[in-house]
């Protein structure tokens, strides 16, 4: 009987060595793969296990946690939600990340294995850091500014530095307001479906992700090209310019909304906005040389992340002249956001070069310490800078006498164009008002801020909507926010 | 430990009767560190959970303390020579059962377990007290056979007429107590197979007819070969009346290894292999209930791939799995996840997450040191209805370990059982104790045996 007792006990010892093997095949060899499982809600409940990090404009966050003791802990809140929306994007629950929420996620949620305090140290694959913080290049003020300009119409604001590429100041309205999109709950499903369902779109972002035609405001860089080309060598020189004129190879004859722009120079017919000259110097300066500089500026460009993608702006590259002549006041294919078109007026202010647009300053770690910062990124020459000096006085010109008066400040030079895109079938659509402008105070040593404002309000009459009277206020309104208040973000 | 002991004792007396040491007092050390492991795991859970000390941690601590402590003087009382690790572990795994399901109340408030299992627990404290102090030698056991197997048949058949709960009918509810007699009835069925198997291993040995000439298998005869159709007909009664895969397959091993610890016959082996198989195959093919555990033991995430969701194996595993080498902490896991049943059949998950590899082996050893000296006592003991009882009640825990460690770890398919100790359900631990109890008078009356004569003892 012993004999078989022992037995009996190698066989129990034996079920406890399979119990152990296994054990191990999954705890340590299959995990991995387990963790990653898509309906394991472990992933889910760590990320929202501790309060997500805040994002930062001027130092103060605009973004907060909080916990609802809920399985899924944590949930998002905003301040000024609507305000910031354009540049945090939502972090929800139940749809993800959008926007600063999105790229920066790693950073936020407590993934980012730079965070670790330890770099050096690899601990378990599922391990969340303290989850960190992100300063973001942004202007409170000029936001502010930018927000209130824009209540109750439709359009976007997109304010950079033109030193440096940093975004100051970047509104969409209308808007929305972040947190409804937060939670799980079933109320969350409802906003989503009424943000969507709006024919306003709030949730799209317009200063980044929409395009529009950039009218007259392109003509900068129509200038810009028969400047640099050589086309036009003296400002105050006559064009050989017919009114109206005929586009080539065409009949259809293009006009003007202002007088005595036959044969204007090159100066008057940027004060007065000369669709005719400015088509056929971009039909002189050739559509390679056209493109060339259009894509120097940033046109053409997929891939421009400030963090998150910004849409492509467009000048067409495969048009005959009479297109090309469309173009080259911002109509036909011509596209821009208003990003590009407030780095176009940065490009000028800035000795033409142009800087890489970007929105994050830095991002931290719990206790301050940087993780990584924005910096500012290799510059590119649009125009050559004697080219960007003289448009300056042309932009300075407007802005004094011409088209954008309203854009100006006391105790501070302000360079600006104006803009009325038609848009639509047959330009049937209510016009669109741009303005892009710069502004350098009268104590500082290079322009401060460069501004794009486009207003797209439906519901104004045709006539009403112009780049001087509905775009420059707000512009201006940005543009004296930044050079009132002293940036916190030196370099 | 015991040739130490021996040597130590015959130089301080010059007598060659040799006592065996009764190490009552380690016993007493390990039951003061198991009491001390689980208060801090206790602990550990409110200050993972809460930041603080839980507040009724000392409460708590001295309840187990006291339990731990009547129980210890009673085996001092009158098992002055039992195994000194019996007790102690199953202080521990009792006390950590305790821990895990404060730990998962926490997350359900209104659903609590714990002071119920704390109840329970005490009863089978009682219980244990009053087998040591009653039963004063296992043997008596024997003359009741017979009362023990009506008894087990009488409590395997009473849920039968009862509504079923969750797709089996094992429960029995009575003022509000959910009891399942079939916890009961493993205790006695390891009774009645040891004492007929003791009375009757002649017969079942030796008598039979060779199969194709070989030796080593014989089958039995047909008159013996009753009992065992019988209790493989009560296996399938149990699974196909009851639903019940996890207990008919626990009689089964029981009785299979009874057997062949009786007889030494590997036919016996073979035939129940065979039957079992049989059995096995036809249920998982015929029963729906049955057949579902086996398809998601084969694929534990087919409702995922299906887009219904994780099944309960599947939460099991990400359990598991989350723990990893060292687990989460007590308290910072998410195997509540797993929903039904987390409490009771899945509480080791819960382990598994939070104590990680490294504890659900310490678990598993334990359970191994406790069937190790289970069978240790029947190896010491001489007469076969109690080297039987101890084989029995030691492989009832290794079986009931394995079919339920093996089922949520994915190794078996699933079938609902307790933990031994660790889950949720009165009668289990109730059952527990009374295991342990049994293998402490065994054991007590194996080790008294072996300390006279010396030289019987350098001979084993």
């Amino acid at each position: 009987m012993t004999r078989h007792i022992r037995h009996a006990a190698f066989f129990c010892a034996l079920l406890l060595v399979a119990l152990l093997v296994n054990a191990t095949r999954i705890q340590v060899f299959e995990a991995p793969s387990y963790d990653d499982n898509i309906a394991n809600r472990r992933t889910t409940i760590s990320r929202y296990g501790q309060p997500r990090g805040d994002i930062l404009v001027d130092g103060a966050p605009v973004t907060g946690s909080r916990d609802t003791r809920e399985p899924l802990r944590y949930e998002r809140t905003y301040t000024n939600g609507p305000m910031y929306a354009p540049v945090t994007g939502f972090a929800s629950q139940v749809y993800g990340t959008t926007l600063l929420e999105h790229t920066e996620d790693g950073v936020l949620s407590g993934t980012d294995p730079l965070l670790s305090p330890f770099p050096l140290w690899n601990g378990s694959v599922r391990d969340r850091y303290p989850s960190g913080d992100v300063a973001t290049t942004l202007r409170a003020a000029a936001q502010r500014a930018a927000y209130e300009g824009l209540a109750g119409r439709k359009g976007a604001v997109a304010a950079v530095e033109p030193a440096t590429g940093r975004i100051l100041a970047l509104v969409s309205a209308p808007s929305y307001d972040p947190s409804v999109l937060s939670g799980n709950r079933s109320a969350v499903a409802r906003s989503w479906a009424t943000l969507n369902r709006d024919p306003d779109k709030p949730m799209l972002n317009r200063a980044v992700r929409k395009t529009y035609p950039p009218g007259s405001t392109f003509k900068v860089l129509t200038a810009a090209a028969a400047l640099d080309s050589g086309v036009v060598e003296d400002l105050d020189k006559p064009t050989d310019s017919p009114a109206p004129y005929t586009l080539p190879g065409t009949r259809t004859s293009l006009t003007n909304e202002s007088e005595g722009c036959k044969d204007a120079p090159l100066r008057k017919a940027f004060e007065w906005s000369c669709n005719t000259v400015f088509a056929k110097l971009g039909v002189k300066v050739g559509v390679d040389r056209m493109a060339a500089t259009a894509e120097a500026f940033g046109f053409n460009d997929a891939n421009l992340k400030i963090p998150y993608s910004v849409a492509e702006s467009t000048f067409d590259t495969t048009v005959d002249k009479a297109q090309l002549a469309l173009s080259s006041i911002g109509q036909y294919n011509t596209r821009a956001t208003p990003l590009q078109m407030a780095m176009v007026a940065a490009a000028v202010a800035n000795g033409g070069q142009v800087r890489s647009p970007y929105l994050v300053e830095r991002t931290t770690r719990a206790g301050g310490s940087t993780v990584s910062t924005g910096g500012s990124r290799p510059a590119r020459q649009a125009m050559r800078p004697s080219t960007a000096v003289l448009l300056k006085e042309l932009m300075a010109d407007v802005v004094r006498e011409g088209t954008g008066t309203n854009a100006w400040i006391p105790g501070a030079t302000v360079g600006g164009k104006t803009g009325t895109a038609q848009h639509g079938l047959g330009n049937s659509g209510t016009p669109y008002a741009w303005f892009v402008s710069w502004a350098k105070g009268d104590t500082d040593l290079e322009p401060k801020v460069a501004v794009a404002v486009v207003v797209e309000d439906a519901d104004a009459d045709r006539g009403e909507i112009s780049g001087g009277g509905d775009a420059a206020p707000i512009a201006r309104a940005v543009m004296e926010a930044v050079l009132n208040s002293p940036s916190k973000n030196s370099r | 430990m015991t040739k130490a002991g021996t040597t130590l004792v015959a130089a301080d007396t010059p007598a060659p009767a040799v006592r065996l040491p009764r190490r009552r007092g380690i016993e007493l050390a390990l039951i003061v560190v198991a009491v001390l492991l689980s208060v801090y795991g206790y602990c550990a859970v409110g200050l993972a959970k809460h930041g603080t000390v839980p507040p009724g941690a000392a409460g708590y601590g001295a309840g187990l303390g006291v339990l731990a402590l009547v129980a210890h003087l009673a085996v001092r009382l009158r098992a002055p020579c039992a195994d000194p690790l019996l007790l102690p572990i199953g202080v521990l795994l009792n006390g950590l059962g305790l821990v895990l399901i404060y730990r998962l109340d926490l997350e359900t408030p209104n659903d609590l377990a714990a002071p119920a299992q704390l109840v329970w627990s005490t009863l089978g404290v009682a219980l244990f007290i009053l087998v040591v102090l009653l039963l004063r030698d296992h043997r008596v056991l024997q003359r009741y056979s017979y009362v023990c197997v009506v008894a087990a048949l009488a409590l395997l058949t009473l849920p039968i007429f009862f509504p079923s709960v969750n797709g089996a009918r094992i429960w029995i509810r009575i003022a509000g107590f959910s009891i399942q007699p079939g916890e009961f009835a493993k205790v006695l069925l390891a009774v009645f197979f040891a004492a007929y198997l003791a009375a009757n291993r002649s017969a079942l040995a030796y008598t039979g007819r060779r199969v194709l000439g070989i030796e080593r298998l014989q089958l039995p005869t047909g008159r013996v070969l009753g009992p065992i159709v019988a209790i493989w007909l009560l296996s399938v009664g149990v699974l196909i009346l009851e639903r019940d895969l996890g207990t008919s397959l626990l009689f089964f091993g029981l009785f299979v290894v009874l057997l062949y610890v009786a007889t030494g016959r590997t036919g016996w082996i073979a035939l129940g292999l065979l039957l079992a198989a049989l059995g096995a195959v036809a249920v998982g093919q015929l029963e729906p209930h049955v057949h579902g555990r086996v398809e998601d033991w084969q694929h534990p995430f087919a409702s995922i791939e299906a887009g219904e969701g994780p099944n309960q194996l599947s939460q099991s595993l990400f359990a598991f799995a989350a723990g990893g080498m060292l687990g989460t902490g007590l308290g910072r896991g998410h195997s509540i996840l797993i929903g039904f049943a987390a409490k009771s059949d899945f509480i080791l998950a819960t382990a598994g997450e939070e104590l990680g590899l490294a504890g659900l082996s310490a678990i598993f050893l334990l359970y191994g040191l406790l069937v190790e000296r289970g069978y240790r006592a029947g190896l010491a003991l001489r007469d076969p209805f109690g080297r039987l009882l101890a084989v029995g009640l030691a492989s009832i825990v290794a079986l009931q370990v394995f079919v339920i460690a093996g089922g949520v770890t994915g190794l078996i398919p699933l079938t609902g059982m307790a933990m031994p100790f660790l889950a949720q359900g009165g009668s289990s631990v109730v059952t527990n104790w009374a295991i342990v109890a049994l293998l402490i008078r065994v054991s007590d009356k194996a080790r008294s045996r072996l300390g006279v004569p010396k030289g019987e003892e350098a001979a084993r």
